[in-house]
């Protein structure tokens, strides 16, 4: 679907229902499970294993061919039936699959007849998302999950002074960075969904089969009353809001904001959060921006007029090409295997002081940024692991960044927003350029 | 009580206490899968379906065809028609290595997808396809072109193996189709199958070698994970075989075409291609041998066996000569690691051959194996392939025809009936037969068949093994429990394990996770009893 062809070669995004797995990871005593046939579920389990390096359950209501052409309403209700018996979770993500939306299977009312046959299990929070892949992305399974979340759980009530935030597909370091600006600030606020521990977790006495942590359900329950929410989807449609969807429901103020990676973002984030919250930015972040703006200098004269392609998800991607433009890098080719109208124009906006518009790629796959990459002649280029054979072709470092990367060990751990998150970016951006630098000097080891 | 009795008994008891834990029927039908060795009655019930909502670490028919046999194809490109999910997932993902050939060509690294779109879905997908086999075409001009389907494919009638023969026809370049539609059968193996039939009926036999040596050989169910391939040419190469072509790890399309002429097809993994190994004993009388590389006594064993079918003293010798010269190499080191490894127990839950086949090397460390067991395996693979006769065709023959060949005619085989019943004698008995995995196994120890989740760690926890090896969806669960676990699909980024050399690597391996330094530090000072009396 790139370029001038139908085929996709070499694809920059995942499917739809990879996406609802995580974001219902981020929810507190939940599982998911995916009505379709159980090579869907085992596929995505070892890939979101290979980048997180955690054991991920995602059952399957694993259809067989007779349900293929007679329905799976059966094998989905014994499905529920085993996982809520083996897992008791409280909350169950059931997203669906290409095989179940092809045959056309109402997982509502499935779900519905269920229910009124064994009301026990009443006790948990089913909830549905319509993810079929051959529409979006993973992204976009993602931010179904959150519509979904909120639609199903969230309740009005007396206005209180909670926060929510809907950080979108970050990092687990991200969104333990970004619980300490909101303690910072005094706020206590709710991150839909938390994956900070269900996703990095460390070795403990005795194992959960559902990892601790995550978003507690009444906490998703009390978002309608909350003073305000913050939603990092400025590359989002806002069809796929969960914030939005707050206001609409509950009237609960609404702000839209680029995922805050690098100092501009970052400095609209603060803002936001200060100005909204009434209160003045911590000392301590303030501090953080002091030196990160130190290390700018450091590693400006590295930096300067070099030429990266960067790829990824939208909302990540709009933020690391703000990132490099930022500390002095082109974004000369910006690509995703998702986009929009969306993407495109909150991306003009960040490039607009640029003096060559960058080359921005919607819908794409590798084939097409392989060819813009080297048309463009790039230095470096920033994304996912899936990019290693164009860094290679080109001759040119990669520096990774974003989901999945599984050929590097720590993915998980990357911190990307906030002062500190462009922080750890600017040292790792600069440090790749300078050992490539290295390695091609004719002339053995120097200073640089 | 003798110790072999007592294991049996507390293995049983351990395996009856899980299936309690289950409801009634659930359990019912488990525990038909999980067998304690020595207790009697020890048929595995396998390939069946998988229970709704039981976390399992099955994959599909698409995973066993595109992902595991046709995928490995390095000069063919592999077209997915279906979403962008299924053709990603198997991107690269079983570290399948390949060095291009003759032709220069190598497409490992490209994933090819139609990504259907919603109106493909609706209106249907033919015309795409099509027209990303031109694109293909144009763009990488593969040797040939393979389209497999994905679970849509097969719900909205696209005849995908109609557009491959008007685009074979159109291009100029072999384009063939699987049906291989995730849906489809009870877990990956049934795809293992559509993709011998897919070979068989498309590539196999439409080209001729160039020459012929009397030590022509194939080997069959070997993707050179790792690079396990490349350990195990060199060593037939140095002993004087030819391999002419391999199913299918570094294979080019041309050398499987090429593969009849062969005069014995050496078999590692039974369970993905002993379909095309029967089909080529019925079509063109070439037998097979099972073999295992996995090992030191068993690639010995194995190379003695091959030289065995030959009947060729010259080949016997050297034989015997690479083998002592490989034994010499290694063993300094092997009785090392023997020495930090013996007594260990391993549990083992792998694919459909690996298990049997790493049990043996387990053993030349002197580990012990307390649980082996398959995740898509059949009853032969358990039991011996004695079974099939008495198996009535399960409800698999309706998802995948049975292809029956007859012998082709004009078609001349290497050895005469005479001959290979002679060569047959010889072997006594291993000549075109398996005596499955069982049959190896310890007193007491249990098998298991499609191990879940939960059993994973019921058994982990009360087992206590010092190394779990599976695959990375079990991996980060064990080793959450405090046990290291390896990766005995993609050898957790190393291998290869085959051969003298491969023993030594995976030897290694074990040691590594054995000794890891972090055990040291699972417990914090604070919480260990007595302080520590430096203070
Ligand atoms: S089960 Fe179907 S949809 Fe899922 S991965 Fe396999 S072929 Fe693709
Ligand atoms: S069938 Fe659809 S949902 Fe399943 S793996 Fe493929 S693209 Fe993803």
């Amino acid at each position: 679907m790139a370029g001038n062809f139908v085929s996709t070669t070499n694809p920059c995004r995942m499917c739809r229902p990879l996406g609802a797995c995580l974001a219902f990871r981020g929810i507190e005593d939940s599982m998911v499970l995916l009505h379709g046939s159980q090579g869907c579920s085992t596929y995505m389990r070892r890939y979101i294993s290979s980048h997180f390096r955690e054991p991920v359950d995602i059952a399957s209501s694993s259809l067989s061919e007779k349900s293929a052409v007679y329905g799976g309403a059966e094998s989905l209700k014994r499905g529920v039936k085993n996982v809520v018996d083996r897992y008791s979770p409280r909350v169950l993500g059931i997203a669906t699959t290409c095989l179940t939306e092809t045959i056309g299977d109402d997982v509502e009312l499935i779900i519905g007849e269920l229910l009124r046959d064994e009301p026990a299990l009443r006790e948990v929070e089913i909830i549905p998302v319509s993810t079929p892949s051959y529409s979006g992305g993973h992204y976009n399974g993602f931010h179904d999950s959150c519509v979904a979340l909120i639609s199903r759980l969230a309740q009005g009530g007396p206005r209180g002074d909670g926060v929510n935030l809907f950080p979108g597909f970050l990092s687990p370091a991200d969104i333990r960075h970004l619980k300490d600006v909101m303690d910072g600030f005094g706020l206590s606020a709710v991150i839909i969904p938390d994956i900070s521990e269900t996703l990095d977790g460390g070795i403990v006495d005795s194992y959960r089969r559902i990892p601790a942590g995550g978003t507690p359900l009444e906490a998703v329950r009390r978002t309608g009353t909350a003073a305000f929410s913050l939603e990092f989807s400025a590359a989002t449609p806002g069809r796929q809001s969960a914030a939005l969807l707050l206001k609409e429901s509950f009237s609960v103020p609404a702000e839209r904001l680029p995922a805050p990676i690098g100092i501009s973002y970052s400095d609209r984030f603060f803002q936001a959060v200060s100005r909204r919250a009434g209160r003045p930015v911590p000392e301590h972040f303030a501090r953080q921006r002091e030196r990160l703006l130190d290390a700018m200098v450091d590693a400006h004269k590295y930096l300067s007029g070099k030429r990266a392609a960067v790829y990824g998800d939208p909302d990540f991607v709009l933020g690391l090409s703000s990132f490099l433009a930022d500390v002095g890098v082109v974004p000369a080719v910006i690509a995703s295997g998702g986009g929009g109208r969306e993407f495109i124009s909150e991306l003009e906006l960040a490039c607009a002081h640029l003096e060559d518009p960058p080359e921005i790629l919607t819908y794409t796959d590798f084939g097409e940024i392989a060819r813009a990459a080297a048309a463009s002649g790039v230095d470096l280029l920033v994304g996912t692991s899936k990019g290693n054979h164009i860094a290679r072709e080109l001759q040119v470092p990669l520096m990774r960044a974003g989901f999945p990367i599984h050929d590097r060990i720590g993915g998980q751990r990357m911190l990307h927003v906030g002062y500190a998150g462009a922080m750890a970016l600017l040292d790792l951006l600069t440090n790749t350029i300078i050992a490539g630098a290295q390695d091609e000097l004719g002339y053995g080891y120097s200073y640089m | 009580m003798p110790s072999s009795e007592k294991k049996i008994e507390k293995h049983r008891q351990l395996r009856d206490s899980i299936i309690d834990s289950y409801p009634a029927k659930v359990g019912k039908r488990r525990s038909r899968h999980l067998v304690v060795k020595g207790e009697g009655d020890e048929q595995v019930e396998a390939n069946a379906k998988t229970i709704p909502g039981i976390i399992t670490t099955r994959g599909c028919a698409f995973a066993g065809c595109k992902g595991v046999v046709l995928g490995p194809i390095k000069d063919a490109v592999n077209l997915v028609h279906g979403p962008v999910g299924c053709s990603y997932y198997s991107w690269l993902t079983r570290r399948n290595f390949a060095r291009p050939g003759e032709s220069g060509k190598n497409y490992l690294q490209y994933c090819v997808t139609t990504d259907m779109q919603e109106g493909d879905i609706v209106f249907g997908g033919e015309k795409k396809l099509m027209q990303a086999i031109r694109e293909v075409k144009e763009a990488l001009d593969p040797e040939a072109i393979i389209v497999s389907a994905t679970c849509p494919v097969g719900l909205i009638g696209d005849d995908i193996a109609s557009v491959a023969r008007e685009a074979e026809a159109e291009l100029g370049v072999k384009v063939f189709s699987a049906n291989c539609e995730g849906y489809k059968g009870v877990s990956q193996s049934v795809g293992h199958h559509i993709a011998c039939n897919a070979l068989m009926e498309n590539v196999v036999g439409s080209e001729e070698p160039e020459e012929t040596t009397p030590f022509d050989v194939n080997i069959f169910g070997e993707y050179n994970i790792g690079g396990d391939l490349w350990n195990i040419t060199p060593l037939l190469e140095k002993i004087g075989y030819r391999v002419l072509s391999t199913y299918t790890g570094d294979a080019s399309i041309h050398d499987l075409a090429r593969a009849p002429r062969a005069k014995l097809n050496v078999l590692m993994c039974h369970r993905s291609i002993n379909y095309a190994a029967q089909m080529f004993w019925d079509r063109y009388q070439l037998p097979w041998l099972k073999v295992n590389y996995v090992g030191v006594d068993e690639t010995a064993r194995s190379l003695r066996e091959m030289a065995r079918f030959f009947e060729d003293d010259g080949l016997m010798a050297r034989t015997e000569e690479v083998i002592a010269e490989e034994l010499e190499r290694v063993r300094s080191q092997l009785d090392h690691y023997r020495g930090r490894l013996a007594g260990r127990r391993v549990m083992l839950f792998v694919g459909g051959s690996r298990a049997h086949h790493f049990q043996h090397l387990c053993e030349d460390l002197g580990m012990e194996v307390v649980l082996a067991g398959y995740e898509f395996a059949h009853r032969d693979d358990y039991e011996g392939r004695q079974v099939l006769s008495g198996m009535s065709r399960s409800s698999l023959s309706k998802v995948v025809q049975d292809i029956s060949y007859e012998l082709e005619s004009g078609f001349e085989p290497a050895f005469s009936e005479e001959e290979l019943g002679r060569k047959g004698a010889a072997l006594e008995g291993s000549l075109l037969d398996y005596e499955g995995m069982n049959a190896h196994m310890k007193e007491g120890a249990l098998i298991v068949d499609d191990l879940n989740h939960h059993e994973t760690e019921v058994l982990v926890r009360e087992l206590r093994p010092d190394v779990f090896c599976s695959g990375i969806k079990d991996k980060y669960v064990v080793e959450k429990m405090g046990v290291p676990s390896r990766q005995l699909h993609s050898y957790d980024y190393s291998g290869p394990y085959t051969g003298f050399e491969g023993a030594l690597t995976f030897a290694r391996d074990m040691e590594m996770a054995v000794y890891t330094p972090t055990t040291r530090f699972m417990a914090p000072p604070w919480k260990k009893e007595a302080p520590d009396g430096d203070a």
